[in-house]
Parts: C-alpha cells; sequence; structure tokens
C-alpha cells in the first residue's frame, strides 16, 4: 500500500495513462508544433496540433521521455482539447496551472477540468509541479508560435 | 550467507545510536514515518557539535575578523583562525597559508580557473577533465577554454565508471595547461586514481586541481601524499555548514597568482595610485568572511575526527556492500556506476520507472533520495539515461534505513507493474 500522500497522486489512471499514452505519435501535417524541456527532471516532449480555420484544435499529438506524471498528464491533456476551440484549451491550460499551483481547489470553485482534477495532488509536491505542467505550457507554446519552452 | 540487519550491525566499530542522538535531524517524521536520509552525497547532515559552535559564534563572539582592537573582534578572529588550522590539520596541507575559506567547491574550481589558469591559457592550449565529472568542474572550463579559443579535453570512462587511464599520457600534451578530476564521483561514487592521474601529469609539470566535495566525508585526504596542486571542499558535505568551503593550494603557485575577488580584507594598503596585496591567505579572502559557518566547518573536521576516519569507512563499505546485495536482489534494478573501488553510494534505474517517480514514492516512506542527473549530465548520456535514483551513506545511516529502502524500491515496482 503507498502512502495516502503519493496515493492520491499515483492513482490507477495516471499509471495507466503512463504505460498506454494516448495519441503519442508525431502528427502529420500539424500546424503548430513546439519542444517543451524541463531540465531539472530531464523531461523532454514535443507537442503538436492542427488546428482549421475555425480556430478549432482539430488534431493533436504527443511524443517524449518523462516520468509518470508529465508523461500522463500530457497523454490526458491531449484527450481533453481534442475537438475544441482554442478559447476554451487557453481557459483550460490556466485553470490546470491555478489547480497544480494550489491556486483553484477544483472541488470547491467553477470550472472546466473534469477528468484532470486527478492532479490535483500535485499541489502538495511542489517539486513535481513542473512535471505536470510542462506539456500544457508547450502546448500554450505551440499555439503561441513558439517552438521551444522550458519550465526552469 | 545472508545476515541480518542487527547480525550486520553488531559487527560494526561505530556506536551508531550514539552517533545518531548527535543529529537532531534524525529524529523527524516525514509524511508520518521516521526520516531515512540517504541524500549525503547531495548534503550531509549536521551534528549538534556543529550547531552548537555556530550558535556559540552568534551568541557570544560575533564580531568581524582581522579588524578590531576589541575583544569580541579578537575572539573572532581567533576563532576564525582556529578553524583554519583545523582544515589545515584536516587536509595534512603544510602551511596554513594553503588554506583559503571560500563558499565551496565550485568557488573554488573559479578560483583556479580564474587566478591561475585564466593567464596560463592560450589559444590552442587544452584543458583536461575526465567524463565522471561534476558540472563544476565542467563548466568553468568550458567558459575559459571557450573565452580563450582553447580546447576542452576529457579522459573517458568504461561501462564500470571508472576513468580509462591507458591513453593518458596521449592527453596530456604540451599543450595542456591543467588537469581537473574529481576524487570521488557524486553520481557513481567511483574514487579514483588521483594519485596516479597528478604523477604522469607532474611528469610533464602540469598542474593538477582535484575536486574533493566527495571525498572529505569519507576518505583519508592528504593533499601533500596526493601531490596535488589544488584541493577544493564543501562544508556541508562533510556535516558542516553551507556557504563555507574551502581551495588549498601549493604555496609556490598561490603566491605567483593575482587575486579574484577584491575589495577589503585582501589589501596591505590602499590608495588610489597603487593597491598592495595582502599575504596568503588573506589575499583570496576579500570581504568579510562567513566567519559562522568557517567555526562549523572547524566543529565538523574534529567531529569526523572523534569518530575517526578509518572507523567511518569501515562502517560505510559495510553499508555499502549491504546495500548493493540487497538492491541487487531485485531484478528489475540496475546499477550505473559498479567501480571496483568505491564510495558509499548507489546510483540504479529501475527499467520502465523514472527516478522522480521513484523519488516521490520514497519520499512518501520517509525516505530521502536524490534523483536527476546529479549535476552530472554528461555521466547521464555516457549510460544512455535521463537520470538514476541515487542513495548515499553517512555514518549515521544503518541497514535498517537500507532495508527500508529496499522495501520501498519494491513497492514502486508493485505500483508500476515494472
Amino acid at each position: 500500500m503507498l502512502n495516502t500522500h503519493t496515493k492520491n497522486l499515483y492513482q490507477d489512471v495516471i499509471l495507466d495513462h503512463n504505460k498506454k499514452p494516448r495519441n503519442y505519435k508525431v502528427l502529420e501535417g500539424h500546424s503548430h508544433m513546439a519542444h517543451g524541456d524541463n531540465p531539472l527532471c530531464g523531461d523532454k516532449l514535443d507537442v503538436y496540433l492542427t488546428v482549421d480555420e475555425n480556430n478549432v484544435v482539430v488534431d493533436v499529438s504527443f511524443i517524449g521521455d518523462g516520468c509518470a506524471i508529465s508523461k500522463a498528464s500530457a497523454s490526458m491533456m491531449t484527450t481533453m482539447v481534442k475537438g475544441k476551440p482554442i478559447d476554451e484549451v487557453e481557459t483550460l491550460f490556466h485553470e490546470f496551472h491555478k489547480m497544480s499551483t494550489g491556486k483553484l481547489d477544483p472541488d470547491a470553485e467553477p470550472n472546466h477540468l473534469g477528468r484532470l482534477k486527478i492532479f490535483a495532488g500535485v499541489r502538495d509536491l511542489p517539486a513535481r509541479v513542473k512535471c505536470a505542467t510542462l506539456a500544457w505550457h508547450t502546448l500554450d507554446a505551440a499555439l503561441k508560435g513558439e517552438r521551444i519552452v522550458s519550465t526552469e | 550467507m545472508i545476515q541480518t540487519s542487527e547480525a550486520v550491525r553488531n559487527t560494526a566499530t561505530l556506536n551508531v545510536d550514539q552517533i545518531r542522538d548527535d543529529f537532531p535531524v534524525l529524529g523527524r517524521m516525514i509524511n508520518g514515518m521516521p526520516l531515512a536520509y540517504l541524500d549525503n552525497a547531495a548534503s550531509s547532515q549536521s551534528p549538534r557539535q556543529v550547531i552548537d559552535a555556530v550558535k556559540r559564534y552568534h551568541e557570544f563572539h560575533h564580531s568581524n575578523v582581522h579588524r578590531g582592537v576589541h575583544t569580541l573582534s579578537q575572539e573572532a578572529t581567533g576563532l576564525y583562525e582556529e578553524a583554519r588550522e583545523k582544515i589545515r590539520a584536516f587536509l595534512n596541507a603544510s602551511s596554513l597559508k594553503e588554506i583559503i575559506f571560500t563558499s565551496g567547491t565550485t568557488d573554488g574550481v573559479n578560483l583556479v580557473a580564474s587566478s591561475f589558469v585564466e593567464e596560463r591559457l592560450n589559444e590552442g592550449d587544452e584543458i583536461l577533465i575526465t567524463h565522471l565529472e561534476h558540472h563544476s568542474n565542467i563548466v568553468p572550463w568550458h567558459i575559459l577554454c571557450e573565452r580563450k579559443k582553447a580546447k576542452l579535453r576529457v579522459l573517458p570512462i568504461n561501462d564500470n565508471g571508472e576513468i580509462i587511464l591507458d591513453n593518458l599520457d596521449d592527453y596530456l600534451t604540451s599543450r595542456t595547461r591543467i588537469v581537473g578530476v574529481n576524487h570521488i564521483s557524486n553520481a557513481l561514487g567511483t574514487i579514483n586514481p588521483v594519485k596516479k592521474i597528478v604523477e604522469a601529469a607532474h611528469r610533464k609539470n602540469i598542474p593538477v586541481i582535484v575536486d574533493g566535495a566527495q571525498a572529505t566525508p569519507h576518505e583519508i585526504v592528504d593533499v601533500q601524499d596526493l601531490g596535488c596542486d589544488f584541493y577544493a571542499i564543501s562544508g556541508h558535505k562533510m556535516y558542516g555548514p553551507t556557504g563555507i568551503g574551502v581551495l588549498y593550494g601549493r604555496q609556490e603557485l598561490l603566491e605567483q597568482m593575482r587575486p579574484y575577488r577584491s575589495g577589503g580584507d585582501m589589501i596591505l594598503s590602499v590608495s588610489f595610485d597603487k593597491v598592495v596585496y595582502n599575504e596568503l591567505p588573506y589575499r583570496f579572502e576579500a570581504g568579510t568572511p562567513p566567519i559562522a559557518q568557517a567555526i562549523g566547518l572547524g566543529a565538523a573536521a574534529d567531529y569526523i575526527n572523534s569518530i575517526g576516519k578509518e572507523a567511518i569507512r569501515n562502517y560505510e563499505n559495510m553499508l555499502l556492500d549491504y546495500a548493493t546485495r540487497k538492491l541487487g536482489e531485485i531484478p528489475q534494478v540496475r546499477f550505473i556506476g559498479t567501480a571496483k573501488d568505491k564510495a558509499s553510494l548507489v546510483s540504479f534505474v529501475i527499467d520502465g520507472v523514472h527516478p522522480h517517480d521513484v523519488g516521490t514514492i520514497l519520499d512518501g516512506e520517509g525516505i530521502a533520495v536524490r534523483t536527476g542527473h546529479h549535476c552530472a549530465q554528461p555521466v547521464m548520456e555516457r549510460f544512455s539515461i535521463p537520470a538514476t535514483t541515487r542513495a548515499s551513506f553517512a555514518f549515521y545511516n544503518t541497514t535498517e534505513e537500507i532495508d527500508r529502502l529496499v522495501a520501498g524500491v519494491r513497492k514502486v515496482i508493485e505500483v508500476f507493474d515494472a
């Protein structure tokens, strides 16, 4: 049995996304991409997006190496943003960031995080916040046309 | 033969329970579990003797050094210089002039780079380091080489994490201006044949700087026996405070070196036309030094001496053997760094699990280990891994704590189904 402290984070859903990451590929014909680096951990990932003329994310993918938290976060991010207009994606990014840093309690305040709430546990692990948010920062950079982002 | 924890412990010559009582932090609970502090290579804990020496200084003696004629200033100066003598004896340097207080090993390497090597390094010259170095013994040389259009050369390591010395003579050329090598690798624990490297370099009149950050808590360091020209250490790796370190330098070389930082305390006289620099070692100690930390470092040297380096080494070797055997029984664990001559640390990876997840789960069990690249990215690249989990032991650690580490690792494997 894991200590409650870590059990909150290493839930089955996260372990499953770590083992079988969704949308794990290079996206052919993508319109946006960025590379994200977390030099402290050595986490590296690339996020690819295809955004159509109506500013909707019609497809999204990622590849990379990292810890379970960063990989599962990237995987679940792709499943959440696919099909969403980019303004909704930006809202999710901000809410996710606020939740991870303890500035938004997803059970007490209104939000759109849904199943991403599973990452709320990282707020108790300051050293791991960057792992959870790396994919989101990279996605944000891709949408803003920046190609490289670092969480350091 | 498999021994129980208790049996192994009884064969050791140290009174570990008594030693543990000297370290207040070891009584802490972390996430509901007793702290098992296995991150000593990153920073070791301080015994009450060190904490008290620092506290006593602040409560009774605090003043500036080398300045006032009043009582407190004289006491502070006395304590500060007494600490210098303790470190001189600890490293067996021949003179107090060779003991320069710095802020740590990184500072010491930078001092040598800027005050010694820089003016001797020309375009096309070479600096030789090894593939095992910590970033602090890479980056200052890289920057210097870039600025001077010189070449940074690197001695390779083998699959066990040992420096390959076969072609050492080819690496020591007429253009080599300095050799930098760590005494013990922080990432893998390899104890390097420093004396051999110094002898080979000196045959060609090439000076050697040794990064001794990891050696002082484990090894008997005798700078005269090693024959090295510079030896840099950090206080907090040897049970002392942070923010203090020492650079040992051979007097003959220090005499020729220009000042590093400049300001008060490093001068004999100042006018707007002429500055006369102070004598050694003060020439390299500009400004008010970390007085309390230096006194704490002296107390740390006393503490290590009171236990005895021989006893420390025997006990830590027992911990290393125990950890290597117990972790080695887990098939998913792969050790990185299997040198014949090793200090008491184990670096390992678990296939399919990132070290940061290992670190977080172990922390949940109250076990502190280091996970990451250990400021030695070239070592990680050499073994094609992003990071390792590293457990590094001190004389206050026990086989029971290693048993908890092993149980924690088994738990990680179970959770990740690795």
